[in-house]
């Protein structure tokens, strides 16, 4: 399989972060990183994970099933990702993924049609205390209104969403 | 960023430099007290460092809130396997949301810590290990351990000592239970984040089947400042076994919530109402969800107590990974305890029966609960249930989910029974008639 | 530390020795300390906390089953507090379980049934909607239901720590965590079923037994698997005198809990379509079936005949056949047709390499020697795939017994993932082995497994090697088919009379070999005795009477004048020797209608001839053995107590012409097994071709690069 170069340097530098002999452990970060590339984890992308790191595709698969961040389907361009756990909830996480499901018209882990947006409730993301929060890809949003949701999502939809965590 | 008004009640050691222009730069860090305490601590033996940290009481902020001096000085240090220093920045537990600021404001603070760390065992190599979605945090710390890098602080030979020390950063990826210490080493190793069987403790066997100094991102934090002060003046921060400061992380139903650093011991009545500005919307306090999701639930009565370790743990619950969520009188505390049991559910890794049939029968009784078709029974049956699994679980999160399941129960019965008249009852279906 | 540690259980005062765990310890006092994930010899789990104690002075319950006992430590077993415990993780684990057990495989035989009536969890008050994940079938025979599964990982453990195959992991996390196979969604294994066995409930079924019988309507029948040389004991599950399944219920005999494909599914060939039911006698250039006693009649006429103008007889036994068969039939050969033209197909040179050692008695390795020995070496056999459990074994001695393995071998084998292997081409394995010398002279003793590589002047090379050492060393020399080593015993072997005496004693001269049989022009009669030597060369002679023994009309039985159909030995009484030399009983499973034991057959066939070949029950033909054949005088009662007894070797010289040509492996892999293989539905269903999972390009480069690290310590994988 072939990557990026930024995403070969990263692997390669990965690979020598740990013990000889060790190179198992690069497994879950070069699955994430290489995700964030492909949009999932493809069957080529766990052969190919598995020669790099000298495991076998079914010690790659067990690790895919265990992390909730890893997942074999494609997600949207944008994976908005709502927090609803008790500080969250405290402030009205409930209502905004109530929000976010009529308005975006997606349930839990559904992709839009165009492949735009997907939308997933999460457990806390480390952002309790800047509640309610939600993620879109890796950028947290904080406090974030109902006003304020639709004014992200509109932002995706016109491609003038900038990804400066707010 | 600081993403909330500091308090002028804060007592700031540790965070003090987060409001400084470009923090995270090891510029700012070296014009700040940066790296003065490894030049220090360079000159000073192994016991000389464990006594230091036990005169200090800090104790672990991950969560267990062992002391730090102790657990250091379990870890042999000839066994002639390599050692290595890890930091728990896999920050998952509800209501806790420290550790990114520590990261994301000042990674040379975390930096030093854990050379202090690798100093004390000759560890040549330490991991960060920072849970998958806070990937921009990956960049920072990155770039700082580059840095470090450039001026000598990590590498080779660092500062003329002749050690030599390396850091890197690793990444999880949705896995609340890889902040349990064993499961985050197994998940170090490429496996999936089951925890490991104890003893041994990772300090005589951890990461790659050597011995390992395990501590929690806000712990390793703290260490430069002991250093650089003196052990008794962090102690002298506390109460007696508490030693320091802490960050706090208070969300819910306050004016001002918000990370604060406070001195060990704070009132926590103090805390909502003087340093986060009161219950919001002039409302009555309901309950205070002391130390993260896993500590048992206080009523509005029991929470004028210190905000320490001991204290919390006299009233039965804990200071966990100082995580405080408020909830206020209107706040439906089936809901919580349902959303709470959720959580264990979806995080429980499935190894042992307890935890994983337990917090998922749970889950299902709660949320039938919650939709109005619960009866008398389940009352007793969750708190039945609760207690079939505390103790009993192969690692912790199972007592972390239990914990605050029999708390709901045990502090707030009168709610659960309310709910029963409220709530559309279930109908039982009619007896047939016998023909 | 000291020697003994003293703890008191259940009011029992007890000793044992560091380390020991407290539910072993329970054990040894008969106290039973129940347990899913806690399995001997394989990693500990304490994942089902069904061993929960209470230890004095220690708050919470205590998991037994990694808990080691302590000086002074007092353990209650039986308390109310335990017996809730257990209770509630029953009730836990019951309440995502299928309550199917009226139509569950393992309905009467399921440690979760057990548990649920030892604990009276008989109540639910679970009223949620289990989770349901549909059965999924991952080969022709493993089925796999993930609602039935209570995650004890055995069956992962029993695949990657037993068999170092590693075919089975787990996925998912919390109540959605299922088992998974390694290739997606189907498995590629050895297909060896341990797992099935291993699997305390009925998540792991058969496709050979699945909703076939209940376990009691079967009557369980203890005898030898009778495929390759390893001699696994199997217990036949019987009912209506057809075998419904076969496995290794009681963990007994040689192979304790070890069984391969063929052992437990490799049975079926004994009722396929195909089996003969009638003699067959050529009419008229056809076979038709006539009664046994014409059948008999005509081959008693034409041996009568023959023999009274000094024809030419041959005669070819099996490797399959029991000892008592082979015994009688070399009898009837000598005594009867008065030749020595007799002989098996040789898979290994037993008879060289008993030789060359010259009665050294202790100089042979036993089967329970590879799982005790300090030290084995395996020349040229890539051993998971041609003697599945001598590579369990020398696993199983490498992970418990701390026990070191080497290999010489022409290519890739599974235990280059534990075991210091060197490549060798054919032919050069003494260069090799001259490399591992000093490694192997450093052990304290050493067990020597060659294949057919090794045989004539090389076996005795590689006694010299071995004496060369200067330490003990035991050999075994691998042959394929049940019963190859007792064939060779008992003398189906042109020079060698039972017990390797020489063919002279009995006033003979020695006869024609396998190979010179086959190539004889002037041959008169040929009668061959379950083998099927036309599959690989057409008969020389074109005019001699072909008298055909077997289960089916082989290419042999083709050629033959007379087909007597004779029984498998799942269907027979008798003793087989394994590769090792061990010596154990067969017990008749089904009861087939039609076919006879050869036992019998030679009987008849001599009674028409109105000949006496003495004995004719299994019982006296062994009681005759016991007395005449050297090395045979083994204690009755282990073997009739389904035991294995080590036959030992002559005490002097061999006097065999060294025929290294006619020794040859039959290569058979754990997918083929001969004549037999080719009836076996199931063998034939697997897909896989042999020893796929260690020729994975994937994973090959790092095995041979020996970079793939193996933690014992692993939990799993
Ligand atoms: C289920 C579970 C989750 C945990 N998650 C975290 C975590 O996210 N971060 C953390 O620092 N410690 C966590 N811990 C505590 C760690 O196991 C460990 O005690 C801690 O990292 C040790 O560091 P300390 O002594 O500095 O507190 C968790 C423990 C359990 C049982
Ligand atoms: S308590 Fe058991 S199932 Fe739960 S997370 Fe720990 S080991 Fe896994
Ligand atoms: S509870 Fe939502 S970010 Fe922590």
């Amino acid at each position: 399989m072939t990557f990026s170069p930024e995403l070969e340097a990263r692997f390669a530098k990965l690979l020598n972060s740990y013990p000889p002999g060790r190179q198992r452990s690069a497994v879950v970060p070069m699955l994430l990183y290489a995700q964030d590339e492909i949009g999932c984890v493809t069957q080529e992308l766990v052969e190919e994970v598995a020669h790099r790191c000298g495991v076998t595709a079914l010690q790659v698969d067990e690790v895919i099933g265990y992390y909730s961040m890893l997942h074999r389907k494609p997600l949207g361009k944008y994976h908005v990702q709502i927090c609803t756990n008790i500080a969250c909830q405290a402030v009205g996480a409930e209502d905004l993924w109530a929000h976010a499901c009529k308005n975006l018209q997606l349930g839990n882990k559904e992709v839009s049609p165009d492949g735009l947006i997907s939308l997933e409730e999460v457990e806390c993301i480390g952002a309790c205390a800047w509640a309610p929060a939600i993620q879109i890809n890796y950028d947290f949003h904080h406090q974030v209104t109902p006003e304020k949701f639709d004014r992200l999502m509109q932002a995706l939809a016109d491609r003038t969403y900038s990804a400066r965590p707010s | 960023m600081r993403y909330n008004e500091p308090s002028p009640l804060e007592q700031m050691i540790i965070s003090y430099r987060f409001d400084l222009p470009n923090p995270a730069s090891i510029d700012t860090y070296l014009a700040n007290d940066g790296y003065v305490a490894i030049k220090k601590v360079l000159g000073m033996t192994p016991e000389a460092i464990i006594d230091e940290l036990k005169v200090s009481s800090l104790r672990g902020r991950g969560g267990a809130g062992f002391p730090t001096g102790m657990k250091w000085s379990f870890v042999p240090r000839n066994t002639g396997k390599p050692t290595y220093v890890i930091c728990n920045s896999d920050e998952s537990e509800p209501g806790t949301c420290k550790d990114r600021l520590l990261m994301e404001n000042d990674p040379h603070q975390l930096i030093e810590g854990m050379l202090i760390a690798g100093w004390t065992i000759k560890s040549n190599k330490g991991y960060i290990f920072i849970r998958g979605e806070y990937r921009y945090l990956i960049d920072i710390v990155d770039r700082a351990i580059a840095e470090a890098y450039q001026r000598g602080y990590l590498g080779k030979n660092i500062l003329g000592s002749g050690w030599d020390f390396d850091l890197y950063t690793h990444t999880g990826a949705g896995a609340y239970e890889c902040g349990e210490e064993s499961a985050l080493l197994e998940s170090l190793e490429g496996k999936r984040g089951i925890p490991r069987l104890k003893p041994p403790f990772p300090a005589v066997v951890g990461a790659f089947q050597s011995p390992t100094i395990l501590n929690n991102c806000e712990t390793y934090s703290a260490i430069p400042w002991i250093f650089r002060n003196g052990g008794a003046a962090y102690a002298a921060l506390g109460t007696p076994k508490n030693g320091g400061t802490r960050l706090v992380c208070v969300s819910g139903h306050v004016n001002k919530p918000g990370v604060y650093e406070l001195p060990m011991g704070f009132n926590l009545l103090r805390i909502v109402n003087e340093v986060c500005g009161g219950v919001r919307n002039g409302k009555k306090l309901k309950a205070i969800i002391p130390g993260g999701s896993s500590s048992p639930v206080l009523r509005a009565d029991e929470c004028d107590i210190p905000y320490d370790f001991d204290s919390l743990a006299k009233a039965k619950t804990m200071a966990g990974s100082g995580g405080v969520v408020v909830l206020d009188e209107d706040t439906d505390i089936v809901a919580v305890a349902l959303r709470t049991i959720k959580f264990y559910a979806h995080e429980s890794c499935g190894w042992c029966i307890p935890c994983r049939e337990g917090t998922n029968w749970l889950k299902k009784i709660l949320s039938r609960y919650h939709e109005g078709f619960g009866d008398e029974s389940d009352i007793d049956l969750i708190a039945e249930l609760a207690n079939n699994m505390l103790g009993r679980t192969f690692c912790a999160l199972g007592d972390a989910a239990a914990m605050p399941t029999a708390g709901f129960v045990a502090k707030f019965r009168n709610e659960f029974e309310d709910y029963l008249k409220k709530s559309p009852r279930f109908q039982p279906a009619p007896e047939l008639a016998v023909v | 530390m000291a020697e003994v540690i003293n703890f008191t259980i259940d009011g029992q005062k007890l000793q044992a020795a560091p380390g020991t765990l407290v539910i072993n310890a329970a054990k040894q006092a008969g106290i039973s300390i129940p347990s899913f994930c806690y399995y001997d010899n394989l990693a500990l789990q304490a994942a089902c906390r069904m061993c929960l104690v209470e230890v004095e002075k220690t708050p919470k319950l205590q998991v037994a089953c990694t808990l080691p006992v302590a000086e002074g430590m007092v353990v209650h077993t039986d308390t109310p507090q335990v017996h809730q415990a257990r209770k509630s993780m029953v009730e836990f684990l019951l309440t995502n379980h299928p309550l199917d057990c009226p139509v569950c495989d393992k309905g009467g035989e399921c440690e979760l049934q057990d548990m649920a009536f030892r604990y009276g969890a008989g109540f639910s008050r679970f009223r949620e909607a289990k989770i349901h994940v549909d059965e999924k079938q991952w080969s022709p025979v493993v089925y796999y239901d993930a609602p039935r599964c209570i995650l004890c990982y055995r069956c992962v453990r029993i695949c990657g720590e037993g068999l170092g195959v590693s075919a089975l992991g787990i996925g998912n996390r919390g109540a959605m965590a299922e088992i998974v196979p390694n290739r997606g969604d189907h498995l590629e294994c050895d297909e060896c079923g341990a797992c099935i066995d291993i699997c305390p409930v009925g998540a792991l079924t058969s496709g050979a037994y699945r909703y076939k019988t209940r376990p009691w309507e079967m009557e369980h029948v203890g005898t030898v698997c009778t495929h390759c040389s390893n001699g696994c004991k199997t217990t036949l599950g019987v009912r209506n005198g057809r075998i419904i399944r076969a496995n290794n219920r009681d963990r007994s005999g040689v192979n304790g809990e070890f069984l391969c494909i063929k052992g437990r599914y490799g049975f079926d060939f004994y009722d396929h379509p195909d089996r003969l039911t009638t003699p067959l006698v050529r009419q008229g250039g056809e076979l038709k079936p006539v009664s046994w006693a014409q059948a008999l009649a005509v081959v008693a006429k034409r041996f009568t005949e023959i023999r009274a103008r000094n024809g030419k007889f041959a005669v070819i036994g099996s490797n399959h056949t029991t000892n008592e068969e082979n015994y009688q039939l070399q009898k009837f050969a000598r005594q009867v047709l008065r030749t020595s033209n007799i002989d098996h197909h040789r898979t290994g040179d037993v008879a060289t390499l008993l030789d060359a050692l010259q009665g050294r008695a202790s100089a042979l390795a036993s089967t329970a020697d590879l799982v005790n020995a300090k030290a084995a070496l395996v020349i040229d056999s890539d051993l998971a795939q041609e003697q599945p459990l001598l590579a369990f074994s020398l696993r199983f001695n490498w992970r418990i017994n701390q026990g070191h393995v080497y290999a010489v071998t022409p290519g890739p084998v599974r235990e280059d993932n534990y075991a210091t292997t060197v490549r060798a081409e054919p032919g050069r394995e003494f260069e090799q082995l001259q490399l591992l010398k000093d490694r192997l002279a450093a052990e304290p003793e050493l067990v020597i497994l060659f294949g057919a590589a090794i045989k004539g002047e090389d076996i005795r090379r590689l006694v010299a090697f071995g004496d060369s050492l200067g330490i003990p060393v035991k050999y075994v020399a691998l042959v394929d088919y049940s019963n190859s080593r007792g064939a060779s015993d008992m003398g189906l072997l042109p020079d060698l009379l039972p017990g390797y005496r020489p063919v002279s004693e009995a006033g003979l001269e020695p006869g024609l070999d396998y190979d010179q049989i086959l190539a004889a022009t002037d041959l008169n009669a040929l009668w061959v005795v379950g083998a099927n030597p036309l599959s690989r060369q057409p008969l020389a002679s074109q005019d001699a009477f072909v008298v055909v023994q077997d289960l089916f009309l082989t290419e042999t039985a083709q050629r033959a004048d007379v087909v007597l159909p004779a029984f498998c030995a799942y269907e027979k009484n008798g003793t087989v020797t394994n590769v090792c030399g061990d010596v154990q009983k067969l017990t008749r499973g089904p009861k087939t209608m039609g076919p006879k034991p050869d036992l019998d057959i030679i009987a008849l066939l001599a009674k028409e001839m109105r000949e006496d070949l003495g004995p004719t029950k299994v019982a006296d033909v062994f009681a005759e053995i016991r007395n005449r054949v050297h090395g045979y005088n083994l204690p009755l009662v282990v073997i009739e107590s389904g035991g294995a007894a080590q036959a030992v070797p002559p005490n002097d010289r061999i006097q065999i012409q060294s025929r290294p040509e006619v020794v040859r492996s039959a290569g058979n892999t754990l997918y083929t097994s001969g004549t037999l293989g080719r009836y076996s539905p199931m063998l034939n269903s697997v897909l896989e071709a042999p020893g796929a999972l260690y020729h994975d390009p994937h994973i090959a480069p790092f095995v041979a690069k020996g970079s793939v690290q193996v933690d014992t310590t692993e939990k799993y994988g």
